[in-house]
């Protein structure tokens, strides 16, 4: 079912903006392979909101085979906004009514989430030296957040991730000798077990919001969001694939692991070890080449027809190519 | 091969005038474009460098295997050996075989790809 959002925001306008409230522009941003995400503006009596509409737009499928309902990522952000996380407020969560399907409104927050340029852009130049610890400080609340009643969030150690993904890589039937040998690396290097937390669960480049004087400023994107190590969560920041082009600056492109630990710990967080968070990179870069070989079946079983999910199979090799030097690196 | 065209110019020129419209498309037709304007790269620089990359790949799994045989039956032959255990990462010539293997793979997929121990630009 194609749903006219433009005209569905319209009506949603008075809901949001009291009577009499109008639409003020909608726009898709670009990016999004399952999720829509659009910018739009609510104009009326009390003034003007700049607002941020949320929207599944894909049938499921296995890439989302964990994901939360829309739904569920609303409650957590409100749970870890009020432990003090860094998450945009979320204002109305949709419903029939509303003729959207799946979806929720938040409020907008400036700043920038490409990564690309907050490795590269000089404007970042000043502040990107601060924000590998800041991106430890922001998982603190997060972690402290008690899941809320009700979710159903999954719960996972290294080891259930391990069986998940090499379940899902055979299940797609490619043959690639460097994810196997990684799983057989991983298998036998298990970090201890550790008492579980919440987990933002897609915590890298792009899922965060950075301003160019105060860094951080939002953690967005919760659809991954379950229960496990801590430390998955800093590794998954540290995956190359997130590095955008400066594989030299382990935490995200833009910072050094030493500075990721440090905020985590001065801020709260139990103090996690370098070798735990190499684990969960390398699981990280792993699990990123099982969810490319996962997109492109979507597309080769007809569920999804967009161009970029053929071309991000052949991001595997990207992970291949990481993994292979990881492998040699030791954890 | 046929030339005039090569098949990977085809490709190109695809390629280019999906260039020229682009300007033209909304934000998100706009993205799609590019990615299409990547595919169409892959499918070139896999038609001229995908040969001798195969080639390579089977030779060093041959080595590591002890025998020969098409690239698909040793590639499938080295994921069950990792799988049973048969090869780690402590076996003589494994990681350089699969370092060699990934970069090939890699010039043709994401040329621009900096990869885990690239040194600062």
């Amino acid at each position: 079912m194609t749903v006219d959002v433009p005209s569905s925001l319209e009506k949603l306008a008075d809901r949001l903006g009291g009577a009499g409230a109008r639409l003020d522009g909608a726009q898709r941003l670009s990016g999004g392979a399952s999720m829509e995400t659009w910018a739009f503006a609510v104009a009326g009596p009390k003034g003007r909101e700049d607002l941020i509409l949320r929207r599944r737009s894909a049938p499921f499928d296995p890439e989302n085979a964990r994901s939360v309902s829309l739904a569920t990522e609303a409650a957590l952000i409100r749970a870890t906004g009020a432990r003090g996380a860094l998450v945009p407020p979320v204002r109305h969560l949709c419903d029939e009514a509303d003729g959207l399907g799946e979806a929720y409104v938040m409020g907008r927050v400036e700043g920038e989430t490409l990564g690309r340029r907050i490795v590269g852009d000089p404007r970042f130049d000043a502040v990107r030296g601060k924000l590998a610890r800041q991106c430890g400080e922001a998982l603190v609340p997060i972690h402290a957040t008690p899941p809320p009643d009700g979710l159903n969030l999954k719960v996972s150690d290294a080891k259930g991730e391990l069986d998940r993904y090499e379940e899902v890589y055979r299940a797609t039937g490619a043959e690639r000798p460097i994810l196997d040998l990684a799983f057989q690396y991983l298998r036998a290097h298990l970090p201890g077990p550790v008492a579980p937390v919440l987990l933002h669960g897609d915590f890298r480049n792009g899922n965060l919001m950075f301003d160019p004087e105060r860094g951080v400023v939002a953690v967005l994107d919760w659809e991954l969001s379950h229960i496990g190590d801590p430390a998955e969560d800093m590794g998954w920041i540290c995956t190359n694939s997130w590095r955008f082009g400066r594989p030299d600056r382990p935490v995200g492109g833009f910072g050094e692991y030493a500075d990721l630990l440090a905020g985590y710990a001065a801020a709260g967080g139990r103090p996690v070890e370098l070798s735990r968070v190499r684990f969960w990179q390398m699981l990280g870069s792993l699990r990123w080449g099982v969810m490319c070989l996962t997109m492109y079946l979507s597309w080769a079983n007809g569920v999804e027809k967009s161009v970029e999910r053929p071309m991000i199979g052949r991001r595997v090799s990207e992970t291949e190519a990481d993994l292979v030097v990881l492998l040699e690196q030791s954890l | 091969m046929i030339t005039h065209p090569k098949t990977e110019e085809l490709a190109q020129a695809v390629a280019l005038w999906i260039d020229q419209i682009r300007p033209g498309l909304d934000p998100r037709n706009a993205f799609l474009a590019r990615v299409a304007v990547n595919v169409l790269g892959v499918v070139g620089r896999e038609l001229a460098q995908g040969p001798a990359a195969e080639a390579r790949a089977a030779r060093l799994m041959a080595g590591l295997l002890g025998h020969e045989g098409s690239y698909a039956d040793l590639n499938s032959e080295l994921c069950a050996a990792i799988r049973a255990g048969d090869l780690t990462v402590e076996t003589p010539g494994l990681l350089a075989a699969l370092q060699t293997i990934a970069r090939d793979r890699i010039a043709i997929d994401q040329p621009n790809y900096k990869a885990e121990g690239t040194p600062a630009p």
